[in-house]
């Protein structure tokens, strides 16, 4: 049977010249950058390409990266840091109520701490509305925290805006960008940014490295206490393989970013309008235009996720749900039920993410499958009988 | 490491009894589409024993494979002994359920309570 992978907002293959740069720095580099002898020449000068790569691709620069361990890292580091920073001035933060976990946790640990933490809602699309969070300021606040682009359901913020009026009031803002950073074009001047959060997971790097960018000037307190590494900012030995496969990555993301923009945005377009076409009573989630170009998200209704993905995956696609008996936590999507979303339907919830090895023909065996699966779990569902019997009286 | 148990995804790759009973001797209901897991059993009962059993679940794979397994237990059993299948039981037979489904999930035998204990009022009051 042929597997297709649709669920590259979890986890995406290594592209070949990023195996290539990782492997053949691993075999002939070891030693600590830190190092003043010969050993520490090379891992200085591939950290130092990496930072420059990291810095091209959203527009920052070099000595603004910090490289970090992973994207939950980058937004703890952010949300904490950039707070702790501040709270002399203020102690007061707003969030979105979409944010991922690692921002929106850390937000409640603030809390916990002792400062105030507003989250801002978001309507039926999961877009929030830049004049909500300038409502929310107030004179203590320090910290606007807003993602780019969710990974659940897809919709794209307007985060230029919503920098703009943290501006305003001299409020430091940052953006979980890990969804959009090498996926579409991030430039953190154009778009206002005091810090970024961006992992190369997400754009075909290694598991392991991500970056937090803070502008030249913004304060943060460091999370890790040690050496100097990262410009006293972020303590502990760098992962360099991992961190030279996520510039390598980088510098991939931005030459190829338009070529690959070009091939996955008719493919989302694709199951966007195929999946509603082919099954009644199903739900895009997220915003029908402004959202990430590989993203295509819906909720079924009367069926569960975790049902759909286990017979998804013995058609041989892999896929990824929102639905409570998915998540670890049993737990529904806290992103669809911001948006106003029911439990019931909230649990039917499936999620499709493209990536670069994926083509039209996967796509179309897809279109072909799914009916017959939705229709399988309906069959089962006592919410799908008393759906026809209630058309039928 | 698959999440399941072979079992459970046989059952829940072809459950057994699904489907509805007209004018059934016993209806059960349990679960709530908030917590995510919803089963309807359905039975007849002929001298004591249950005689033909369905269900319709709407749930995770879990949720459907304790269904099929509970019909497949139920079907042919006494009332006594159909009253006797727990949550454990229905796991030990499919080889174990991931720990955090032993509950929200396995609803099953819970439902079947409520399907016999429908039968059994209807009967007290003769109808």
């Amino acid at each position: 049977m042929k597997k297709v992978y649709f669920d590259h907002a979890a986890g995406n293959p290594l592209l070949p010249d990023v195996l290539k740069a990782m492997v053949s720095f691993m075999e002939t580099s070891y030693g600590n950058p830190a190092a003043i002898h010969d050993w520490g020449d090379d891992p200085r000068e591939a950290l130092e390409e990496a930072r420059n790569q990291v810095a091209s691709l959203i527009g920052g620069r070099p000595e603004e990266i910090i490289f970090t361990g992973s994207a939950t890292e980058s937004n703890n580091f952010a949300v904490k840091g950039l707070a702790l920073a501040r709270k002399k001035k203020g102690r007061h933060v707003i969030v979105s109520a979409i944010e991922h976990f690692s921002v929106l946790y850390a937000a409640r640990t603030l809390e916990k701490w002792g400062f105030e933490v507003s989250f801002a809602p978001v309507d039926g699309h999961g877009l929030l509305d830049p004049e909500e969070v300038r409502r929310l300021i107030r004179k203590e606040t320090t910290l606007i925290s807003v993602m780019h682009g969710n990974g659940e359901v897809g919709t794209v913020e307007p985060i230029e805006e919503i920098a703009k009026i943290a501006r305003e009031h001299d409020v430091v803002f940052h953006t979980d960008a890990v969804a959009t950073a090498g996926t579409i074009p991030v430039d953190v001047d154009r778009l206002g940014l005091d810090a970024l959060s961006l992992a190369g997971n997400q754009f075909y790097g290694p598991v392991g490295a991500a970056a937090l960018w803070v502008r030249k000037g913004v304060r943060i307190m460091p999370l890790l206490d040690g050496g100097v590494q990262e410009g006293g900012r972020r303590a502990g030995t760098e992962n360099i393989p991992a961190i030279v496969g996520l510039g390598v990555a980088a510098k991939l993301a931005r030459v190829e970013m338009e070529e690959r923009l070009k091939k996955l945005t008719p493919l989302r377009d694709l199951l966007i309008e195929g999946i509603p076409e082919k099954v009644n009573r199903v739900v895009l989630t997220g915003h029908p235009t402004i959202r990430l170009p590989n993203h295509a998200s819906f909720c079924v209704e009367f069926i569960e996720g975790e049902a759909m993905l286990m017979l998804l995956n013995s058609s041989g696609f892999a896929a990824a749900s929102g639905s409570a008996c998915t998540s670890r936590a049993l737990k529904a999507s806290h992103v669809l039920l911001a948006m106003g979303l029911p439990h019931e339907l909230a649990q039917g919830s499936v999620v499709f993410t493209l990536g670069l090895e994926n083509n039209r023909e996967e796509v179309e065996d897809l279109l072909g499958s799914l009916p017959q699966i939705i229709g399988r779990l309906r069959d089962m569902s006592p919410l799908y009988a008393k759906f026809l019997k209630g058309v039928k009286g | 490491m698959p999440i399941y148990s072979e079992k459970v995804m046989d059952h829940f790759n072809k459950p057994r009894n699904v489907g509805e009973i007209e004018n059934a001797d016993g209806l059960g209901e349990e679960g709530n589409p908030i917590c995510g897991d919803m089963m309807s059993f359905y039975i007849t009962v002929k001298d004591d024993r249950i005689e033909d059993v369905k269900f319709k679940t709407f749930g995770c794979g879990a949720a459907i494979a304790v269904s099929s397994m509970v019909s497949e237990m139920a079907k042919g059993k006494t009332l006594e002994e159909a009253l006797k299948i727990t949550p454990e039981s229905v796991a030990r037979e499919l080889d174990g359920l991931p720990k955090a489904k032993m509950h929200c999930s396995n609803l099953g035998a819970q439902a079947l309570n409520k399907a016999i204990r429908n039968y059994l009022e209807k009967k007290e009051k003769g109808e």
